[in-house]
């Protein structure tokens, strides 16, 4: 361990009241801590910048609820909690399959979601398919809750909505994409125990071999987890049954998909790679879809 | 061959039950009353003039015992092959991460800040980065030229080869990384000083006697003032040959400064930063081929980066050489190997030792040559594999019984390679998963090369406790290939008792003999022979003095050693190494027997070429060696399993990134190794051909596994896609460059 605990303050608060009371009283001050499958690494390092900490890892974030057309999901579920829910399996099941493909069992054990988001790595492995199941945030504080698209949740690179004195309450989960056609893969550095290189999720509606409905998230292809809105926008009402016009329609989304992500290169990968495997995986999803449409 | 009681069985590692139980005590769960904590100062730069050392406040210096080289009591070098290599910085760095300054104090936790704030001033120098930027000398950073070592080996005529009408040419440049050990334990280390006994180190270490000499030369102390003992060593693979001596001597120095017992472990970022990593390599490969494809001539160039000092490369880059050629009879070889010096932390010993990268080369371009004449690899093979009675690159007549045609073929049908070769080739067109399957054939000369065995002068013992218990006395080392196991499997076989009842002697330079250092696949061969001859010296004893008749029971042997003992004082017996007769070695030459005995090896890949990720799977592994006598063949599948996975690795996943000489991915998460989810099903078979100078006929087996995954795995690659990709570590990124130099999106738009 490069850093010393006797320089560490934590504060463990024990109920939601406590902790979004404290945030409020001195916003700014005190960095949450869930799982601490982040910030542990960073400590373990020596690179952890931050001193005060509040463990916001309390029973009233733990919950998953299903109720009537949503699944709500607490900021504090742990992945291995996603994973083996039965009603995320059947509604959301990319959902379960990213919780399974991230980090190690350890991590999935301690790793929360509102964790995951919050600590808004490009490379995060749920985002895409929270994008893909048009997920909405509940945001919670001491002065009340809001709720807000997924969408609307990353604002740049490392920076979100959250207020300093707000954390994710709930991950709210729409249960209308049953019959929704999907596509889900991650790219990493290896199968297992691996950050991704690129991921993506995507949903989409096809009727009469024509897409009527498409959302499509994709990680590590920009500064923030990203929602394909210009891709989306130029598949929607084209034609995937017919293979000529399905080539062309690859094309035009490839272009589309160039014109809203920028990778880079990084220890994990380069800008090339990404590039052009982000534009596999568009082309494979569509090809999955066409042949599913048929 | 098969009528041994305990040689060839797979009875539990000695050391087994106190791993898995959690009870065995590593270095860092070890402390000694009134221990202190040493950490490192470091290189920030990579080369360059240290101009002053500044020590920040906001630290309670006067708490800590600083070191510096000036502190040194003896000489200020790691005791190596040319004691180049300093233990501590002074005046000049040569690479980033060289140890610059010591610092102990009793809170560990207080040692990462103190680090920080120690700072160092320099005037930089220019620096080399590559065997390129090395050979071509603008900056000329170690000795005239750079170069490390250099070797030529020659046999036959090699230019008039080449200069015969009717011949075939083939050229090829083949390369590898640099790759890390990962054991799963770091380095660490604790050293005590007392005026009496001198310096005691316990450490994690491959080779006691190694680290004694340097301490010895580090602290000016004699011999029986330095004492090593090995603890528990949680993995090593070559990586605990030379680095635990600095680690150790600079434990040593800080107690010896403060008088009291001193730790040093590393964390993963420092381990994998600051020590040793495997050779990176250039070779350059002319082959002269007749038309109906006989092998006429090989000339080939090798080159390895060897870091700022030359540490082992010069005995890394003879192996390196003397594996070039391969498992091939060739009429006219010629081999000029170079080991040049750059600014990065000195590569040194890691489990094959200059043969992977070799055999990297040779094995990859033989696929080449092969389709240049126009024959499979395996017919073509076929014509060219070292027969009994032939002569290896460096003249050495093969004595051994080998069928490597016939072992060819049995791995070929153990991984159905026809059948499977012809079908890929049949639905590879249509499919974004392109199938592959290639192979290697390959060897590993078991134990030191040429004369080493006999500079090394190795001695083992065998004796008796006076509760009965029989104890094996050598420095070879457990950890986890499984040193303890077979050398009591081989002593219990000879004295005749049970496996039970025979231990290893503790690891301690105070208590046994030098068996020489635990690397070159040589204990099995060469200590294990060494422990049984000094075995059947005790039981002649005991017979010879009329204690023991000629047939009896484990307890009956007990009792003999016993009243041996209540009448003598101690039973025990040694026995020193002899060169097996007419070996025949010329160092300056490179001609004779460079090793006592070679194992052989077939190994099998079969790949996926996914053109969607560029990502590639190994599907399937059969790996089939000749390793003599097989003494324990739970741990030998264990070794070939284990070193079939480290070559996946150095294949397809291993990469160290370079910034100037450091390490930037110093991090598991970002040095990628395969994982379980990486790793095929490793179907393991031997061939068992006694050799009648290793212990119950055993030969090396530890490296072997290493050298042939990596070719086997670019061959079966190279299968699938039609591509030769003659680099490694081959990641998708790389594959994808090549395989999509035309943008895929626009010749599809003009297909439309």
């Amino acid at each position: 361990m490069r850093s010393c605990s006797a320089e560490c303050e934590l504060l463990t608060p024990g109920s939601l009241e406590a902790v979004l009371c404290l945030l409020h009283d001195e916003p700014g001050l005190w960095t949450p801590i869930a799982g601490g499958t982040e910030i542990m690494v960073l400590y373990g390092a020596g690179k952890l910048t931050e001193r005060k900490f509040v463990s916001i890892a309390v029973p009233e974030l733990r919950e998953i609820t299903e109720d009537g057309g949503w699944i709500s999901v607490g900021g504090g579920c742990s992945f291995t909690q996603i994973r083996r829910h039965v009603g995320i399996q059947k509604h959301f099941p990319m959902l379960a399959q990213c919780a399974s493909w991230l980090g190690g069992i350890a991590n999935q054990n301690r790793g929360t979601i509102g964790g995951n988001l919050a600590n808004a790595s490009p490379a995060a492995d749920s985002p895409p398919a929270l994008f893909a199941y048009g997920a909405e945030l509940e945001l919670i504080s001491a002065r009340g809750k809001r709720r807000i698209p997924y969408e609307e949740f990353h604002l740049g690179y490392k920076k979100t909505a959250l207020a300093l004195d707000e954390l994710i309450g709930t991950v709210l989960l729409p249960k209308r994409f049953d019959d929704s056609l999907r596509y889900v893969r991650k790219v990493g550095t290896r199968n297992a125990q691996a950050i991704s290189k690129i991921c993506m999720a995507a949903t989409a509606t096809v009727k009469h071999g024509h897409v009527e409905e498409i959302r499509i998230g994709m990680g590590s292809v920009a500064p923030t987890p990203l929602r394909l809105a210009a891709t989306e926008r130029a598949l929607m009402g084209t034609e995937l049954t017919d293979a000529a016009i399905l080539n062309v329609v690859i094309w035009e989304a490839r272009r589309a998909l160039a014109s809203e992500t920028a990778p880079i290169d990084d220890i994990r990968s380069t800008a090339a790679y990404r590039t052009l495997v982000a534009g596999n995986l568009l082309e494979e999803m569509l090809r999955t879809f066409a042949g599913a449409a048929r | 061959m098969q009528s041994e009681r305990v040689v060839g069985q797979p009875v539990f590692r000695k050391e087994g039950l106190a791993k898995v139980l959690g009870a065995a005590r590593y270095i860092d769960d070890l402390s000694m009353p009134g221990m202190i904590y040493g950490a490192t100062v470091r290189s920030a730069i990579p080369r360059g003039r240290v101009l002053g050392i500044e020590f920040s406040p906001g630290i309670p210096w006067d708490e800590f015992t600083i070191v510096t080289a000036k502190d040194i009591p003896g000489k200020n070098y790691i005791a190596m092959i040319n004691n180049d290599w300093p233990c501590l910085v002074d005046g000049v760095v040569n690479h980033p991460q060289e140890p610059i300054l010591l610092l102990a104090h009793p809170d560990r936790h207080l040692l990462p800040q103190a680090v920080a704030a120690v700072h160092v001033r320099y005037e930089e120098m220019s620096s080399v980065h590559s065997i390129e930027e090395s050979e071509r000398g603008r900056t000329i950073i170690w000795g005239e030229d750079n170069v490390l070592k250099s070797y030529l080996l020659e046999k036959g005529d090699v230019d008039a080869a080449f200069a015969q009408p009717d011949i075939i040419i083939v050229v090829g440049e083949y390369t590898t990384g640099a790759q890390e050990h990962l054991y799963i334990e770091n380095n660490g280390a604790i050293a005590m000083y007392d005026e009496h006994a001198g310096v005691t180190l316990w450490g994690s270490l491959q080779c006691p006697f190694y680290a004694h000499k340097s301490l010895m030369a580090v602290t000016g102390l004699p011999e029986d003032k330095v004492r090593v003992i090995q603890v528990e060593t949680g993995g090593a693979f070559g990586g605990k040959e030379d680095y635990p001596s600095m680690i150790g001597a600079h434990a040593a120095l800080l107690a010896m400064k403060s008088g009291r017992p001193v730790k040093i472990v590393y964390d993963r970022a420092e381990d994998m930063a600051a020590t040793t990593k495997r050779h990176p390599s250039r070779t350059r490969h002319r082959t002269a081929v007749t038309k109906d494809g006989k092998l006429l001539a090989a000339d080939i160039e090798l080159c390895l980066d060897g870091g700022a000092y030359s540490t082992l490369s010069s005995t890394v880059l003879s192996r390196a050489t003397i594996h070039s050629g391969g498992a091939y009879f060739w009429p006219n070889i010629r081999v000029r190997s170079k080991a040049y010096a750059t600014n990065t932390p000195p590569h040194g010993a890691f489990r094959g030792f200059g043969a992977p990268q070799a055999l990297f080369a040779t094995e990859r371009h033989m696929d080449r040559v092969a389709k240049a004449v126009g024959l499979t690899p395996e017919e073509f093979r076929r014509r060219n594999l070292l027969l009994t009675g032939e002569t290896t690159s460096t003249g050495q007549v093969i004595r051994q019984q080998i069928d490597l045609q016939g072992w060819m073929e049995r791995a070929l049908d153990c991984a159905n390679y026809r059948e499977k070769k012809a079908r890929f080739d049949r639905e590879n067109p249509d499919g974004v998963r392109k199938k592959g399957i290639g192979f290697a054939v390959f060897l590993h000369g078991s134990g030191f090369t040429g004369s080493g065995e006999r500079y090394l002068n190795s001695l083992v013992g065998v004796d008796a406790t006076a509760e009965g218990r029989i104890r094996v006395l050598v420095s070879s080392t457990e950890f986890g290939q499984g040193t303890n196991t077979i050398l009591c499997q081989i002593a219990a076989e000879t004295l005749g008792v049970d496996y039970d009842v025979v231990e290893m002697a503790p690891p301690d330079t105070g208590i046994v003999p030098n068996s020489g250092p635990t690397v070159a696949s040589r204990t099995a061969m060469v200590v294990g022979r060494l422990v049984q001859s000094a075995a059947l010296g005790l039981k002649q004893t005991l017979i010879a003095s009329g204690l023991l008749g000629e047939r009896y029971l484990t307890e009956e042997f007990q009792a003999a050693a016993k009243a041996h003992i209540g009448k003598h004082g101690g039973l025990c017996s040694m026995s020193r190494y002899q060169a097996p007769p007419d070996v025949y070695w010329d160092d300056q030459t490179y001609r004779g027997e460079a090793y006592a005995a070679y194992a052989w090896a077939v190994y099998v890949a079969e790949v996926t070429v996914e053109v969607t990720t560029y990502s590639v799977a190994v599907d399937d592994f059969v790996a089939l060696q000749e390793v003599g006598r097989v003494l324990n063949p739970v741990l030998a599948t264990g070794q070939v399993e284990g070193g079939v996975a480290q070559g996946i690795g150095y294949a397809l996943y291993e990469k160290v990134s370079w910034d100037r000489g450091l390490m930037k991915n110093n991090q598991m998460t970002n040095y990628i190794i395969p994982t379980s989810q990486d790793l095929p099903k490793i179907r393991v078979y031997f061939e068992e051909v006694p050799f009648e100078h290793g212990a119950y006929g055993a030969k090396g087996i530890g490296e072997l596994p290493m050298d042939g995954p990596a070719p086997a795995i670019l061959n079966a690659i190279a299968h699938a896609t039609g591509e030769d990709f003659n680099a490694i570590p081959l990641l998708p990124e790389d594959i994808a460059e090549r395989l999509a130099a035309g943008a895929p999106a626009a010749q599809e738009m003009a297909t439309v």
